[in-house]
């Protein structure tokens, strides 16, 4: 067994802070009575009760929200289908620029795809709003989706679904009653990355949004520009804990999962 | 006629008047430019415990995924009952395959791994409990039907994939390498379990294996494939003592193989002349050779005598000295080298737990063989 | 012909609002100023036949953006800042990947665990964070001045400083991940091997540990560099007036001088450069998934 060194001790406790520090100041100062964000003057949650009335906020969030679900559930489908293709289409005309088209969104810089997306949803003249912000975070996170399935479906042993068409399976039934239940976990964590995609875009949005839907990250954008406000930092620090919670608790589940099978294994081993 | 070794009760492939369960037709699979299987015909009996053997990439996996569906040959025609069965979908065929790697639904509990199939079928609940019940019992499940199959031991997984495969009643079963993932203790126990449940059933059982010793354990017939063709299909004891190429001989068992020219003698009797300055070898022989014609003599080690002196009226004896000895247990084998620098192993039984190691290292030996022993192979 | 819908749906979505899209700015950047801008009528005029358009043509747009010093400064810039913080994110990285991966067994799904955490959080809270920190009156001037190491605030917020920090810390979690992984699959009788025919620590270090991880560097880095081109929001919040970043002057271009035709202009050129590192990366995937294999 290797043991840490003092480095790797150092680096590993600089590395953590640097990572964990500005979050901490950042939740600190949520709590701050004064207005100003770099001087401590009291503990108060009076910013979080003003963001309760903040009627364009609420609204942004709930913008955001609905376009995080539906776009990221669009994008878990049309992901894991892809994903299938890719794994297990085999060889078909245009094989190239489809995974082309998977792969190159990933890279693209976000300035660019919110641009192109544009110009087409102006070029075939429809009105800016909730759905082209929907069609958009759906074509982006659909890749990341699929990327996700499928590095799952390539470690998927291929005779399971075999073992369903030879049990009297047509290919949708394997793909329903074999396939889905086992790759569940990564598409849910592929509707999960959508989904944080979607919540977190602001370049993207901001090209593909109208006058008639603001996504919370372009108000927080927006405000942030004409500099730090403690309301905003309120804003985060709930974003931060949904986040923590929801990341902390996942982990948890799936290492107490990982346990109990692996002890069952070898109980059953011992047997 | 060569001797008849054992005689079987059990051999529809003798009987013309018998038909097939199975029927390949020139039967061609390519890959690409690679050919898996090359202008193969064979057929498989209703009842057969029908052993597929070869080394790896053979071809022998390829021939079964094409029975379960997964793979169309190329060329020829595949039949089960006479039925033309190479435009019928996996799920539409009265065939079953048991995977190497078990392929049991790691999300579903033992009952219901073997209820899978059945559930496919327009079977009643009842019925299909009642199936599965039964198929619980027939490999010993019962206390475990609720586990799932990670919960469960490797030799228990591999009786649920037997049970879920069996589940349907199929015609045909195919098992592909069923028992590699055992260790060798087990592996011998389940091979018994499974003649057992295959002679219980009456299905038509088709295996795919690289181990020898499980193909003739556990076959009624034995098929050596090579490079996508058969060599030799015939019963296990046919393939060990009558092998009809260099190939077979080898691949089954422990063989020596002794190259030389063919000169008749009469009456199937056979002079292999094999090294200058050493007196020729005599063999018997079912396949006629001309003079001075290559062959080849297989003779098994355990064929082989091993004593001190010069036997007395020995067919075949040779003098050498030991050049190696490996003690098994049960056997020992010895490594012989005779004068013109072959080697020739020999094996004897170890029938007494104490008794004098009669030979060492470098000890001058004979070794002797009846003109029987052998097999005279052309190549 | 269920496999022809599975194939299809997919395709076509992303033919539709992928491709289709990227082809428009390609066109648009080809066009005349005059013409596109808004309110624009876009043409698709694809039956006119390949040598009218051809004839129409128009590079006016990009023989504008190299007249323009503006553009010239903005691509170089921005590429100097993504090598520049490339390379910090590497210096940053590595030694806590390393740590990492020598981390006992047990604590690894935790270290991992705290490494990807952030990457779920919002990435503009997180360039948000600094904002407040490296403020004239932010918490690390405020800090630094009680320490006594300074006399006077220093700026650093609105400076190529500053985006040098945001960017190396939204994207160090994917300098982190592809070199420990190449660390976490490391032999470590490897290390054991290389001191034992005299190597010493650090020498083993430099000649067997550094060369494994080659491909882990090599990922990560691109995984860095790659976005860092295009950034925008980094830049937006964090540099000054003078911060110039492709990513950004493609934003003004478009929100503020409304100009379309050289927005688009400038978004080709962009992937034009990007398309280098893209392929290297790609090549280099290729070749650790072959080695693995």
């Amino acid at each position: 067994m290797m043991r840490l060194s003092w480095f790797n001790v150092v680096s590993l406790t600089l590395g953590f802070a640097f990572l964990y520090i500005p979050m901490i100041i950042l939740v600190i100062y949520s709590f701050n009575a004064g207005k100003l964000v770099t001087v401590w003057s009291g503990f108060s949650t009076k910013w979080y009760g003003e963001l309760t009335q903040n009627e364009a906020f609420l609204n942004a969030a709930w913008v955001t929200l609905k376009v995080a679900v539906v776009s990221s559930t669009f994008a878990t489908v049309l992901g894991t289908m892809a994903a299938y293709v890719l794994v297990r289409a085999g060889r078909f005309t245009g094989r190239t620029l489809f995974s082309g088209m998977i792969y190159a969104p990933l890279v693209m810089p976000e300035v660019i795809t919110g641009l192109s997306l544009l110009l087409l949803f102006i070029g075939i003249g429809l009105d800016r709003g909730i759905v082209t912000i929907v069609l958009a975070h759906t074509t982006f996170s659909m890749c990341y989706v699929s990327v996700v399935v499928s590095s799952r479906l390539v470690t998927f042993d291929q005779s399971l679904e075999e073992a369903a068409l030879d049990l009297g399976c047509s290919p949708i039934e394997a793909f329903r009653l074999v396939t889905l239940p086992i790759i569940a976990p990564a598409v849910i964590s592929g509707w999960l990355l959508a989904f944080t995609l979607s919540l977190d875009d602001l370049v993207i949005a901001s090209f593909t949004s109208g006058p008639s839907a603001t996504t919370l990250p372009i108000k927080i954008y927006s405000a942030v520009r004409l500099g730090v406000s403690p309301e905003i930092n309120a804003l985060s620090t709930i974003m931060i804990a949904i986040v923590t919670v929801g990341v902390i608790s996942a982990s948890l589940v799936s290492k107490r999962n990982l346990v109990r099978q692996k002890r069952e294994m070898q109980a059953a081993e011992r047997a | 006629m060569g001797p008849v070794l054992q005689s079987t009760e059990f051999a529809p492939w003798n009987d013309p008047t018998e038909k097939p369960l199975i029927r390949f037709r020139n039967v061609t699979k390519r890959f690409g430019d690679f050919v898996a299987i090359n202008d193969l015909t064979l057929d498989i009996y209703e009842q057969e415990f029908f052993a597929l053997l070869g080394p790896s990439g053979c071809g022998k996996t390829t021939l079964m995924r094409m029975l379960a569906g997964f793979e169309t040959p190329s060329e020829g025609q595949i039949e089960l009952s006479g039925q033309d069965i190479v435009p019928v979908p996996p799920n539409k065929r009265a065939v079953n395959m048991m995977f190497q790697s078990y392929a049991l639904f790691p999300h579903l509990s033992i009952w219901d791994n073997i209820a899978f199939g059945l559930r496919r079928s327009p079977m009643s609940k009842p019925d299909i409990k009642a199936r599965v019940e039964e198929m619980l019992k027939l490999t010993r499940l019962e206390k475990f039907a609720h586990r799932k199959p990670h919960q469960i031991s490797g030799g228990q997984r591999q009786r649920v994939a037997l049970a879920r495969s069996l589940a349907k009643a199929p015609k045909l079963l195919l098992l592909d390498e069923p028992m590699g993932a055992l260790d060798k203790k087990l592996r011998q126990e389940t091979q018994f379990e499974l003649m057992d449940i295959q002679e219980k059933t009456g299905t038509t059982f088709v295996i795919v294996t690289h181990d020898q010793e499980e193909a003739m354990t556990v076959a009624s017939r034995v098929a050596v494939m090579d490079e996508g063709c058969l060599i030799q299909v015939s019963t296990p004891d046919r393939i060990y003592e009558s092998p009809n190429s260099v190939y077979v001989a080898d691949f089954i068992g422990d063989v020596n193989i002794i190259k030389g020219t063919a000169k008749a003698q009469g009456d199937d009797l056979y002079q292999v002349n094999w090294s200058d300055g050493m007196p020729p070898l005599n063999a018997t022989s079912e396949t006629d050779f001309s003079d001075g014609q290559t062959c080849h003599l297989a003779i098994r080690p355990e064929k082989v005598a091993i004593s001190a002196d010069k036997p007395d009226g020995a067919d075949n004896a040779v003098q050498g000295k030991i050049l190696d000895i490996a003690y098994l247990g049960n056997l020992s084998t010895y490594h012989v080298e005779l004068t013109s620098g072959v080697i020739i192993k020999a094996q004897t039984s170890n029938t007494r737990r104490i008794s004098r190691r009669s030979f060492t290292w470098e000890d001058p030996v004979w070794l002797s063989w009846t003109a029987t022993a052998g097999v005279l192979l052309v190549n | 012909m269920r496999r022809f819908v599975l194939i299809a749906v997919p395709y076509a979505w992303l033919v539709a609002l992928f491709l289709v899209p990227f082809l428009i700015v390609l066109k648009i950047s080809l066009s005349d100023t005059a013409l596109a801008i808004p309110p624009y009528v876009p043409k698709f005029e694809w039956a006119e036949g390949i040598m009218a358009f051809l004839r129409q043509l128009d590079f006016e747009n990009f023989i504008f953006l190299t007249e323009d010093n503006l553009y010239w400064k903005a691509y170089l810039s921005s590429l100097q800042i993504a090598t520049i913080s490339t390379i910090l994110t590497l210096m940053v990285g590595y030694p806590i990947a390393y740590g990492m991966a020598r981390a006992p067994a047990e604590w690894r799904p935790t270290l991992m665990m705290l490494i990807i955490l952030p990457f779920w959080t919002s990435f503009l809270i997180r360039v948000y964070a600094w904002m407040g920190i490296l403020s004239q009156e932010g918490f690390l001037n405020q800090f630094l001045l009680w320490t006594g190491i300074i006399n006077e605030p220093l700026t650093i917020i609105n400076t190529n400083t500053a985006v040098y920090i945001g960017i190396v810390y939204t994207y160090l979690p994917f300098m982190i991940l592809p070199i420990y992984a190449a660390l976490d699959r490391m032999d470590g009788s490897l290390i054991e091997a290389a001191e034992d025919l005299g190597c010493s620590r650090l020498m083993a270090f430099w000649l067997v540990t550094i060369p494994l991880s080659k491909n882990g560097i090599i990922a990560g880095s691109f995984l860095v560099f790659i976005p860092a081109l295009g950034e925008f929001v980094i830049p937006s919040l964090l540099g000054g007036s003078r911060t110039l970043m492709i990513g950004k002057v493609l934003w003004e271009e478009f929100f503020s001088n409304r100009d379309w035709p050289v927005a688009s202009a400038v978004a080709v050129i962009l992937l034009l450069i990007l398309v280098v590192p893209i392929v290297l990366f790609q090549r280099n995937q290729q070749k650790q998934a072959e080695a693995e294999s």
